[in-house]
């Protein structure tokens, strides 16, 4: 179907009525076979056990960044082709993928804890991801300031845009920063050369959670539209009260 | 090209008569530098060190500070929409806006920074660098914020959101600002991280003007 199908409401609320229960059942399937066969993966020989933490952490870091790129490319649909759903879709994603985020710092966090022996450190992977969750804020509260939804949506797109271009430029100023002022005392693994015993549960929960995302977000664009039809009936219906 | 120095010179007038408020950020700048002792305690050779950090990070909030007033007062006497129409491009319109404003707000900043420097305990050496680096780095934050504040134009509740949406895409001008400051500090070699900081700095200024004329175009009734 083509995108510019979806433009009618109606259509795109058929197609999610579809689409939601079987992203989510197939987001239940995988997340559940790549966490039993996490669970039944080797113990790390240093981080024991805590290396569970990683077939969820490392799917949300992905997503965050999946969804800041899914943003930005609806933001590019609201300004540039007008896409009736683009800005529903950005202020789904921008929603979404904030939760993401913040989930990716919390079991980051959880994480650090035991292996690093720290809830905290300004490691670049860590400061960029803060960072980025900043942004989200930033656009989310963007969102929230203004009171029509068709102007919030092409502002928020054209923050949206712009942070989009600024990620590359943060996240290049943080390495640079980090290499300056890191202290040699944080043992971080690098490019972890990862076993496949490891690996095949990862990339299968990582595939159920982008699975999981894609309903949420599909889930999160209905509630909007909906949301803003009964903004409308609520307009309207002062209207006649008025009249 | 005469409109584009007439909005400057307009914009000028603005800011330094009566009710401006161009002042303000320097005082503003003055008044973060002069608390920060009371925090940390008045401990010269630790003031020495954070000098520099803490007139990098005064000098971001104070640019911020007067950000709402680009756009929000030509929004309100509808003096935007005359320029909206006119036939000069609204990139370039947005553009001097952000050199007017930088004249006024951020300029002065960079002018009394040597001075807050002594008060902190900067090696007068270093004064002059600290200096320098605000000097290419205050126009590129003041260029991103034209996003913000053409974002915001609009808005009657404007100013904290242009800082919340605008501090965060700053930091590479903070990190490199400051990185280079700390190079010249410590071997003399500060040519890197200085030029970056530059490059940065033009990158937004004309990301900047671009983004914002887009803003005014897209997000105002």
């Amino acid at each position: 179907m083509p995108l510019i199908d979806l433009a009618n409401p109606h259509r795109f609320q058929r197609l999610a009525a579809v689409l939601i229960p079987l992203f989510g059942a197939l987001a239940a399937a995988l997340i559940g076979i790549g966490l039993v066969m996490g669970f039944r993966a080797p113990p790390d020989y240093q981080q024991g056990e805590m290396v569970k933490v990683m077939y969820i952490h490392v799917p949300f870091a992905w997503l965050s960044l999946a969804a800041y790129t899914l943003m930005a490319i609806a933001a590019l649909g609201t300004i540039v082709w007008r896409h009736p759903l683009a800005d529903v879709a950005g202020k789904a994603a921008a929603q979404v993928g904030a939760a993401f985020c913040f989930l990716c710092l919390v079991t980051g966090s959880l994480w650090g804890r035991p292996t690093w022996g720290t809830y905290w450190v300004w490691d670049p992977r860590l400061t960029s991801v803060l960072v980025l969750f900043l942004l989200y804020l930033g656009v989310l509260s963007l969102w929230r300031a203004f009171d029509d939804p068709n102007r919030a949506g092409r502002a928020a797109a054209i923050l949206a845009l712009v942070g989009f271009i600024n990620v590359p430029i943060v996240k290049f100023s943080v390495d640079w920063w980090n290499s300056i002022h890191q202290p040699a005392s944080v043992s971080r693994f690098g490019t972890p050369t990862i076993d496949p015993s490891m690996l095949y549960p990862l990339l299968i929960s990582a595939a159920g959670f982008f699975a999981l995302f894609a309903a949420l977000h599909l889930a999160a664009m209905r509630n909007e539209l909906l949301r803003r039809r009964a903004r409308t009936l609520r307009i309207l219906k002062a209207a006649e009260v008025e009249a | 090209m005469n409109a584009l120095s007439a909005i400057v010179i307009r914009d000028l007038r603005v800011a330094l008569r009566a009710g401006g408020g161009a002042g303000i950020g320097v005082i503003f700048f003055l008044t973060l530098v002069v608390i920060v002792p009371f925090a940390v305690g008045p401990d010269m050779p630790l003031l020495t060190r954070i000098g520099p950090a803490i007139l990098w990070i005064g000098a971001l909030l104070a640019s911020l500070l007067g950000l709402g007033r680009i756009f929000s007062s030509d929004h309100e006497d509808g003096s935007l929409d005359q320029l909206l129409l006119c036939s000069v491009p609204l990139e370039l319109i947005a553009a001097a806006k952000g050199l007017a404003h930088w004249l006024a707000t951020g300029l002065p900043l960079v002018i009394v920074t040597p001075l807050l420097g002594l008060m902190l305990g900067v090696e007068p050496t270093v004064l002059g660098t600290v200096a320098l680096t605000l000097l290419a780095g205050t126009p590129g934050v003041t260029f991103l914020g034209l996003v913000a504040a053409a974002l915001s134009a609009a808005m009657p509740r404007g100013g904290l959101l242009s800082a919340v949406l605008v501090l965060p895409m700053s930091i590479p001008l903070l990190i490199f600002g400051v990185v280079s400051t700390h190079a010249a500090i410590a071997d003399g070699a500060m040519a890197a991280p200085f030029r970056f900081l530059i490059a940065i700095s033009l990158f937004f200024l004309v990301l900047g003007p671009v983004a914002a004329a887009a803003a005014l175009r897209h997000v105002r009734d």
